[in-house]
């Protein structure tokens, strides 16, 4: 396995190494310490401290970064009750939670030298079957066998049923694939392309102020996208509870 | 790609549960609970300042209808004051005109009566001279001496005749 793992350093895939630190086992599991979970820890630190530190003024009248605070808060709160409605409000730290990490995560990717921990399938996927089975769970208690319904679109011919009951169902599962994959692309595609310019910049001389401005506008580009995707897969998040929550097809 | 090295997936995953419970546990107990704090005591604030400001309205209002009230009652105290002196006046004068209507009266009655006796004096008068002329008449055309009492009666009787 070792040789296959193998990644030239000046390759543009390097930067997606996970950078194992440490090499502990549990009972044959793997739970090495890496640059990717000293990512994920950081992340837990910054929404934290920032989120705290802003708000221990309690000030009446918000300074700047207190603003932030709110205005976070408030954008997913006003994002839960607009595709979930009052029902929306006992997942709001999960939600919240979800948005917060995804987005500081890709954010803090875009700095030089870091690591961008929704670059890997393994995290995003991980995301997204949490997302799927909470889905789930929720549509099943709320609901039980009733929430089979939402299979079975109404006004539908029964003879068609037998075509659209399978896609409903498979697309069902699929959830999880295309919201997972959707971040991860996105993360790994952006800097993937960032790395490649920047190569073109060293190895192109003098010419390589063209790559240059190019990768200053990607940059801007690709924090747009680290914000953006985040919220694609936060109000997805929201609208998979609503399906749960109200069955509407 | 590294994204596909299988053998990272379990670590991944791992520290990936263990900071996202521990991100969820510190929004939900600790940072959100907190925002929504400062949010929630802002908007009470805002509340109570619109119903402070509402009462005030409220007060000054109050003050305006006391005032009002109180012009509109001076107002009308004026004027009951005007008709009252308006009607003493009205009065005083209706009696002042009584008084000197009848006293008027009282003279022009006492004017009717004295002229009443003038008249009757005068007719009486009239009567004596008229009797004791056709007295003197009838002695001097018909020598005929006439009692007095007959004359009279006739010199009634005529004047009664001619009103």
């Amino acid at each position: 396995m070792t040789t296959e793992r193998h990644i030239d350093h000046d390759s543009p895939m390097h930067q997606f190494v996970i950078g194992r630190l440490s090499d502990w086992q549990i009972g044959g599991l793997d739970i090495s310490f890496s640059k990717a979970a000293a990512f994920m820890i950081a992340a837990v630190i910054v929404v934290t401290l920032f989120l705290t530190l802003t708000t221990s003024r309690r000030a009446m009248v918000p300074g700047r970064w207190q603003s932030v605070a709110e205005l976070w808060y408030e954008f997913i709160a006003n994002m839960i009750k607009e595709t979930i409605g009052t029902e929306g409000r006992k997942y709001f730290p999960f939600v919240f939670t979800i948005f917060s990490f995804i987005v500081i995560c890709n954010l803090v990717g875009m700095l030089p030298y870091s690591y961008t921990v929704t670059s890997h399938i393994a995290v995003t996927i991980t995301l997204a079957l949490a997302v799927f089975i909470l889905v789930t769970v929720i549509g099943l208690t709320r609901h039980g066998l009733h929430f089979l319904s939402f299979f079975v679109p109404k006004g539908v011919p029964a003879v068609m049923l037998l075509l659209v009951v399978p896609i409903e169902v498979l697309s069902y599962f699929m959830r999880p694939i295309s919201h997972s994959v959707r971040l991860f692309a996105n993360m790994t595609a952006g800097h993937t392309m960032l790395k490649v310019f920047g190569g073109f910049v060293v190895q192109m001389g003098i010419f390589g102020v063209l790559p240059f401005a190019l990768i200053v506008a990607l940059t801007g580009l690709e924090i747009a996208i680290a914000v953006l995707q985040a919220y694609v897969f936060t109000i997805l998040t929201c609208l998979y509870l609503n399906d749960a929550i109200h069955l509407e097809h | 790609m590294p994204q596909f090295w299988m053998e990272d997936f379990a670590p991944q995953m791992l520290w990936l549960v263990i900071s996202f419970v521990a991100l969820y546990l510190l929004m939900a107990r600790v940072a959100l609970p907190r925002v929504a704090d400062v949010l929630e005591s802002r908007s009470d604030r805002i509340a109570d300042d619109l119903d402070q400001a509402e009462q005030l309205k409220q007060q000054a209002e109050t003050v305006i209808a006391e005032y009002e009230a109180a012009l509109a009652e001076a107002r009308a105290e004026a004027q009951a004051t005007l008709a009252q002196h308006a009607a003493e006046a009205a009065a005083a004068a209706e009696q002042r005109n009584a008084e000197v209507a009848e006293r008027l009266a009282a003279e022009a009655n006492a004017a009717a009566e004295r002229i009443a006796a003038a008249k009757n004096e005068a007719l009486a008068e009239l009567r004596g001279v008229a009797a004791e002329l056709a007295q003197a008449a009838a002695e001097r055309l018909i020598d005929a001496e006439v009692p007095s009492a007959t004359v009279e009666q006739a010199v009634d009787a005529a004047m009664r005749e001619a009103g």
